[in-house]
C-alpha cells in the first residue's frame, strides 16, 4: 500500500515539479504566479506608499519647497494610479490566483498560462508606468484623467502612458478575473455544492464578475480619450461637440465599483480568518453572501455621487444619495455577521491577524460613517475634492482592505513559506500602523473641512491648516514604520526556525489541508465534500486525503490535471488536462505589451506590428496548448468514477472563459453606445442637420452580411458535427467571406457618405462604433481561420470541436454588436428626425 | 504672511455655508455615537461572558444592528440632508445681482452684470453686499475648475462649453477665501481669489469705482505706463482709459486696489508686482504669461510704480 503510494506521490511530483534555473520563470503553477504576483503587488505598494511619504514632506510646512509643482502633479498622479491598478486590483487577483484552488482543493486554476500571462503583463506594463517618473514623463492629470485637461492641455507622452499602460494592465486584469470567475464556477471539488463554497470564494466571484462589468467603461472611455489625443477625434472636446462630461461618468461607471472590488475581497479575508479565531462556523453565511451580491450590484448605481458638483438637477442628486446611502446597509450586515461570529465562538485571542481584523474594522467603520456623510449631496457640495475626501477613501481602503491584507498575510503565510511571521515584529508593526495611519489622516477630515482643497502641491500659511498637515506627515511616517517592520519580518532570513505545524492556526476550510510547506501538486487527492468547514466537520478528513482515498491521487500519465465539476451542484464533469511550464506566455506579454508602449509613443505602425506578431504568438500558444485530443476519450479518476478528458461546449472551461469574456467586450459596447444617446442628450444639433452620413443603405447592407456569416458559422458547426468535412469547409469559408464583405459594408457607410472624424464628434462617434463592431469581425475572422486550419491538420474532428464551438459562441456576440451598432449608427438618425 | 480672514467651511458667514456646516456637526456627532456603539458590541463580543453565545442574539445582532438599525438611521438622514436641496439648489430670485466667472489657467476672469448699467470687468477678486443673494454665472475658458468659496456655501465645477450656476448668499460681512477645487494642472494650488462682503453702500461705492476707467499716472508711473505699452503687455491685458485693451490676461484697470496679486499667490504691493513680472513661473509654474526677467531693475521700478497706482 504504502509502495503504491509512494510511487503515486513520486509521479505527481513529477508532474507538477518546478523547472529549475532560468527557466524557472517558465512555470505557470499558480502556487509560483500567485506569488510572484502578490510580491510584485506588495513591491508596488512600496513604492506608492514612498510617493505618498514624498508628499508628505513637501506638505509637513507652508510654502513647501521639497518638490516643484509638476513634480508633486506626477507623485499624486502615480500615488493614486499605482495604488489602485497596481497593488489593490492585482493583490486582490493575486491573492486569490494562490489560495482559490487550495479552498477549492483543485490542482490549479482552469488557465495556468492565462495566470502567467496576466502576471507578465502586469509586470511589463508596471515598470513602464512606475519608471516613466524617474523620466520626468510621468502622467499628470490626477488618477481620475479629467479631459479637456489630460486631452488638450498637457503635451508629452504622460497622458497617453497612463491611457495605454493601464488599459494594457486593465486587459490583464480581466483576463485574471475570467479566470478567477471561471475556477470558482467550474473547479470545485465534487460535492460542493453552491451554498458549501467558503465565503471567500463567493467574494472572489462577486469581486471578478464587477471586475468584468466595471473595467469595460473605463477601457471604452480611455479608448476615447487616447483616440483624440493621437489622432484629434473630438469625444470630449466642447468646441466641436464633445463633451468632457462624458469621461466623467464612464470613468466613474468604473471608479466607483473599483472601490467596492477592492473592498469586498479584503472582508473575504476576514470570513476566512474570524471563524478560525472563534473557532466556529461564521455566523449568517448566507446574509454575508447575498450582502456581497448586493454591494456588487448596488456599486454600480452609485458612480454620481463623484460627480454632485457638476450641476446636475436636484432630482438626480436626490436620487443618487439615497442609492449611495442603501449601500451602506449590505456592509453593515456584514460587519455584524462577523462580529456575530466573535461574539458566538470561543474568545479569541490577540494574535497578529486578530490584530490587523479588529484595528482594520475600528478604522473601516469610520470611513463607512464618513463615507455615508459625504454621500449625502448637500454636504458634498462643501467636501467635495477637499482632505475630507483623502480623509475618508484612506480611512475605506487602508481599513478596509491594507488592514485585512495584512491580517491575511500574518494568517496565510505559513501556506507559502511554511513558517510563520514573527508574533512579536507583527505586533509592534500593528502598532505603529494604527497609531501612525489615524495620527495621518484624522486630522485630513478637520483641514478639508477648514477649506483645504485635493491635489494642491502647497499652501499658504495662517489659513489652520499648519499644524494639521504636520501631524498628517509625521503619522504618515511613523505609518512607514510599520510597513517597514512588516517587509522586514517577511523578509528577514527564517532558516534556523522549524516549519510550521499542519493547520497552525486550527482552521477548517480546505486551504489548510496540505502538511506545510504545501507540495506543488497542491493537494494530494481531490476530496468529496459535504460541509462548509471539511477540516472541523468531515470524520478523518486528512487522513484519507493524504491517503490518496479521494479524486485523482495519482498522475499515470505524469501530467498536470484537475477535476471539473458543474456550476451548481458541482458534480464531475471532466478530467481537465492543465498545460505545463511555458514561455510563451512572456512573447505573448511581450508582443501585445509592445502594441500598449509603441502606442504611447505615436509610432503606430510598429504598434500595429507587435500587436499582429502577438495575435499570432497567441494562435501558436492556443495550438500547442489547448484543445488536444486526448488518447483515450476517458479517464478513471478514482473512487469508480471514469471521466471524460475532452469536453465541449458549456460543459467545457473554455466555452466558460470566452462567455464570460465576451460579457465584458459587450459592456465596454454599451459604454461606447451609451456615449452616442450621452452626445445626442448634450446637443441640440445631433446627428448635426445635414449630415449624410452614415446612411441606410451600407450599415443594413453590412448588417444582412454580418448576419449571414454567423448563420453560416452556425452552420458549419452542425456540419462538423456531421462529420460532413466538405459542407463544413463551403460554410466556414462562406462564413468569412460573408464576414469580410459584411465588415467592409460596415466602414462603407461612414466612408462614401464623407464623414470626417476629425470635425465633429457625430462623424467620430459614428466611426468609432463602426471600427468597434469591425473589430469583432476581424476576431471573428482570426478564429474562424483558425478553426479552418485546425480541422485541416486533424486537430479538430467532428466530437472534438471545442474550438469551433467557442468560435460559434463567439459570434453570437459579433452578430448582436454588429446589429446593435447599425441599429444605432443607421436606425437612430431616422428616429432623432 | 497671509492676512486671510477665512476659508474655512466651519466658520460661516452665507446661508448655504450655515446650513451645511450644522448638517456636518450633527452628522459628526451622530457618527461618532454609532462608531462608539459599534465599537462597544465588537468589544463585547470578545470579552463577554458565556450568555453572548445565543443563536437568537446573534441574528439579532444582524437583522437590528446591521439591517434595521441602518435603514432607520439613513432613512432619517436622507430625509434631513435631502430637504436641504432645493434650498440650496433654488434658482436666484430676478432681480439678483448677476455676476459672471469664468476660470481659466489659473486665474478668474470676473465680470459683474448688474441690471442698470455696462458690466464691470476685474480679476481674481469678488465683492459682494452682505444679506443678498448672488447668481453667479460659473464658465471656464480651458479646463475644468471648480469654484469654492468655502465660507459662504459649497462649490460648483466650471466646464468649457457648459455654463453651470451657484447661488450665495453672505450672511456677514468680512474678508473670506475661494479657491478652485477642481485640479486644473500646474499651478491648481495657486489659483485662489479675494472675497470681501461690505454693507451695500459700500459695495455699490465700490462698483462705482471699478467702472471708472484707469487713473491717469504721473511721474515715474507714467514712466511705468509707457513701458507697459512698448512692452507689449497690452496685447494681453485691458486698462480703461489706456490703449491697453487685451484680452487674454487680467484687466488691470484697478490691478493696484487688489487685496492680492496673481490670484491669490501674491501679497499686495510694489514687491509682489516686480516678483511677479520678473519671475512670473517662479511663482506661479506653468503660467501663459512670459516672464520679463530682461527688464532693468528702474524699469521694473516704473512698471510696479505704475499698476500699484491703479487703484
Amino acid at each position: 500500500m504504502n509502495e503504491l503510494r509512494e510511487a503515486q506521490e513520486k509521479r505527481l511530483l513529477k508532474a507538477w515539479e518546478t523547472p529549475k534555473g532560468w527557466r524557472y520563470w517558465s512555470e505557470v503553477n499558480n502556487t509560483e504566479v500567485g506569488v510572484w504576483y502578490t510580491a510584485t503587488s506588495l513591491f508596488f505598494l512600496l513604492y506608492a506608499g514612498v510617493l505618498a511619504l514624498l508628499m508628505r514632506i513637501q506638505l509637513a510646512r507652508p510654502d513647501g519647497q521639497f518638490l516643484d509643482a509638476e513634480t508633486y502633479n506626477q507623485i499624486f498622479t502615480v500615488h493614486g494610479s499605482v495604488m489602485m491598478f497596481l497593488f489593490a486590483i492585482p493583490i486582490f487577483e493575486s491573492i486569490a490566483v494562490i489560495f482559490l484552488p487550495q479552498m477549492l482543493g483543485a490542482r490549479d486554476l482552469p488557465f495556468p498560462r492565462l495566470s502567467a500571462f496576466g502576471y507578465w503583463c502586469f509586470l511589463l506594463g508596471g515598470i513602464f508606468l512606475c519608471g516613466s517618473l524617474f523620466f520626468d514623463a510621468a502622467p499628470r492629470g490626477g488618477w481620475f484623467m479629467y479631459p479637456p485637461l489630460t486631452s488638450s492641455y498637457q503635451d508629452g507622452i504622460g497622458a497617453d502612458i497612463w491611457l495605454l499602460g493601464f488599459s494594457f494592465i486593465e486587459i490583464a486584469a480581466i483576463a485574471a478575473a475570467v479566470e478567477l470567475i471561471v475556477g470558482t464556477l467550474k473547479c470545485r471539488p465534487p460535492g460542493m455544492r453552491i451554498n458549501l463554497i467558503p465565503l471567500y470564494a463567493w467574494y472572489v466571484l462577486v469581486a471578478a464578475a464587477m471586475v468584468l462589468f466595471a473595467f469595460p467603461p473605463l477601457i471604452a472611455g480611455s479608448m476615447l480619450l487616447e483616440v483624440e489625443r493621437a489622432f484629434g477625434w473630438p469625444f470630449f472636446d466642447p468646441a466641436r461637440g464633445g463633451d468632457p462630461l462624458l469621461w466623467q461618468h464612464l470613468f466613474w461607471l468604473f471608479g466607483h465599483p473599483e472601490v467596492y472590488i477592492i473592498f469586498l475581497p479584503s472582508v473575504a479575508l476576514l470570513a476566512m480568518i474570524v471563524p478560525t479565531f472563534a473557532r466556529r462556523p461564521i455566523v449568517g453565511y448566507t446574509w454575508i453572501v447575498l450582502s456581497a451580491v448586493g454591494t456588487g450590484f448596488l456599486s454600480f448605481g452609485l458612480w454620481v455621487h463623484h460627480m454632485y458638483t457638476t450641476g446636475l438637477p436636484g432630482v438626480s442628486l436626490a436620487l443618487f444619495s439615497a442609492a449611495s446611502e442603501a449601500v451602506a446597509i449590505p456592509t453593515g450586515v456584514q460587519i455584524f455577521c462577523l462580529i456575530a461570529t466573535v461574539a458566538a465562538g470561543r474568545r479569541p485571542g490577540g494574535s497578529v491577524p486578530m490584530l490587523f481584523t479588529a484595528g482594520g474594522l475600528a478604522v473601516f467603520v469610520v470611513g463607512g460613517l464618513t463615507g455615508v456623510m459625504l454621500a449625502l449631496a448637500p454636504f458634498d457640495f462643501q467636501a467635495h475634492d477637499t482632505f475630507f475626501v483623502v480623509g475618508h477613501f484612506h480611512y475605506v481602503l487602508i481599513g478596509g482592505a491594507l488592514f485585512p491584507i495584512m491580517a491575511g498575510l500574518y494568517y496565510y503565510f505559513p501556506l507559502i513559506d511554511g513558517k510563520k511571521l514573527s508574533d512579536r515584529l507583527g505586533r509592534i508593526a500593528f502598532w505603529l500602523m494604527f497609531a501612525g495611519f489615524n495620527v495621518a489622516f484624522l486630522p485630513m477630515h478637520l483641514s478639508g473641512m477648514r477649506g483645504m482643497p485635493r491635489r494642491v502641491f502647497t499652501y499658504p500659511a495662517g489659513l489652520g491648516f499648519d499644524e494639521l498637515n504636520l501631524a498628517s506627515s509625521v503619522g504618515a511616517f511613523i505609518l512607514a514604520a510599520g510597513i517597514a517592520v512588516i517587509t522586514w519580518d517577511v523578509l528577514r532570513p527564517k532558516r534556523s526556525e522549524d516549519v510550521s505545524e499542519r493547520n497552525p492556526w486550527g482552521a477548517g476550510t480546505l486551504e489548510w489541508l496540505p502538511p506545510l510547506p504545501p507540495a506543488t501538486w497542491g493537494v494530494r487527492s481531490i476530496p468529496e465534500i459535504d460541509s462548509r468547514y471539511p477540516l472541523w466537520d468531515q470524520p478523518d478528513f486528512e487522513r484519507h486525503v493524504d491517503e490518496g482515498r479521494f479524486y485523482l491521487p495519482d498522475a499515470d500519465e505524469v501530467r498536470r490535471e484537475t477535476i471539473v465539476t458543474t456550476v451548481i451542484d458541482a458534480r464531475p464533469v471532466q478530467c481537465l488536462q492543465l498545460p505545463g511550464p511555458s514561455f510563451i506566455t512572456h512573447w505573448a506579454a511581450l508582443t501585445i505589451g509592445g502594441f500598449f508602449i509603441f502606442g504611447t509613443f505615436g509610432l503606430w505602425k510598429t504598434a500595429l506590428l507587435s500587436g499582429a506578431i502577438g495575435i499570432g504568438v497567441v494562435a501558436r500558444w492556443l495550438w500547442t496548448g489547448s484543445a488536444h485530443i486526448p488518447a483515450r476519450a476517458e479517464k478513471d479518476v478514482g473512487l469508480g468514477l471514469s471521466l471524460p478528458l475532452y469536453v465541449s461546449g458549456p460543459d467545457s472551461v473554455g466555452w466558460w472563459a470566452v462567455f464570460i469574456t465576451m460579457l465584458a467586450v459587450a459592456t465596454a459596447t454599451v459604454s461606447l453606445l451609451f456615449g452616442y444617446f450621452f452626445y445626442w442628450t448634450v446637443n441640440d444639433d445631433f446627428p448635426p442637420r445635414g449630415a449624410a452620413g452614415p446612411g441606410v443603405f451600407w450599415p443594413c447592407l453590412a448588417a444582412a452580411l454580418l448576419l449571414g456569416a454567423w448563420a453560416s458559422t452556425m452552420l458549419s458547426r452542425r456540419l462538423n458535427r456531421r462529420d460532413d468535412a466538405r459542407g463544413f469547409y463551403a460554410a466556414l469559408t462562406g462564413a468569412m467571406a460573408l464576414g469580410i464583405a459584411g465588415a467592409a459594408a460596415l466602414l462603407a457607410g461612414p466612408w462614401l457618405t464623407g464623414l470626417e472624424p476629425t470635425n465633429g464628434v457625430y462623424p467620430a462617434i459614428v466611426w468609432l462604433l463602426a471600427c468597434w463592431a469591425g473589430l469583432h469581425v476581424l476576431t471573428g475572422l482570426i478564429m474562424q481561420a483558425y478553426c479552418l486550419a485546425s480541422r485541416l491538420a486533424g486537430r479538430m474532428t467532428a466530437r472534438h470541436d471545442m474550438d469551433l464551438a467557442n468560435t460559434e459562441l463567439f459570434w453570437h456576440f459579433a452578430a448582436l454588436t454588429a446589429l446593435a451598432t447599425v441599429a444605432v449608427i443607421a436606425g437612430f438618425p431616422l428616429a432623432a428626425r | 504672511m497671509h492676512p486671510w480672514l477665512s476659508q474655512s467651511a466651519l466658520s460661516p458667514a452665507g446661508r448655504g455655508a450655515e446650513e451645511i456646516a450644522e448638517l456636518f456637526w450633527r452628522m459628526t456627532g451622530a457618527a461618532s455615537v454609532i462608531w462608539l456603539v459599534v465599537a462597544a458590541l465588537a468589544v463585547w463580543a470578545v470579552v463577554g461572558g458565556p450568555a453572548k453565545a445565543r443563536p437568537a442574539a446573534q441574528r439579532a445582532m444582524i437583522v437590528w444592528g446591521g439591517a434595521v438599525a441602518p435603514t432607520v438611521a439613513l432613512g432619517a438622514l436622507l430625509a434631513y440632508g435631502l430637504s436641504l436641496l432645493p434650498g440650496l439648489l433654488a434658482a436666484a430670485p430676478p432681480g439678483t445681482l448677476k455676476v459672471s466667472v469664468v476660470g481659466e489657467q489659473w486665474w478668474w476672469r470676473v465680470r459683474y452684470l448688474p441690471a442698470q448699467g455696462a458690466p464691470v470687468e476685474t480679476a481674481n477678486e469678488i465683492r459682494l453686499p452682505v444679506g443678498e443673494p448672488v447668481d453667479f454665472e460659473l464658465r471656464s475658458a480651458d479646463v475644468i475648475h471648480s469654484f469654492w468659496i468655502p465660507s459662504l456655501g459649497g462649490k460648483m465645477d466650471m466646464f468649457p462649453g457648459r455654463p453651470t450656476r451657484l447661488v450665495l448668499k453672505p450672511t456677514r460681512t468680512g474678508r473670506f477665501r475661494g479657491v478652485c477645487a477642481e485640479y486644473c494642472g500646474a499651478s491648481h494650488a495657486l489659483m485662489a481669489f479675494d472675497v470681501l462682503v461690505l454693507e451695500k453702500p459700500e459695495f455699490e461705492r465700490w462698483l462705482a469705482a471699478q467702472r471708472r476707467p484707469a487713473v491717469e499716472p504721473s511721474g515715474t508711473a507714467a514712466e511705468g505706463r509707457d513701458l507697459f505699452l512698448a512692452n507689449g503687455c497690452a496685447a494681453c491685458h485691458a486698462i480703461r482709459g489706456t490703449e491697453a485693451a487685451g484680452v487674454i490676461g487680467p484687466d488691470l484697470t484697478h490691478v493696484g486696489g487688489r487685496l492680492s496679486l496673481a490670484a491669490g499667490a501674491l501679497p499686495p504691493g510694489a514687491d509682489s508686482l516686480k516678483r511677479w513680472i520678473a519671475k512670473t513661473h517662479e511663482v506661479k509654474p506653468g503660467a501663459l504669461m512670459p516672464h520679463f526677467a530682461m527688464l532693468p531693475p528702474e524699469e521694473l521700478d516704473a512698471l510696479a510704480a505704475y499698476l500699484e497706482s491703479l487703484k
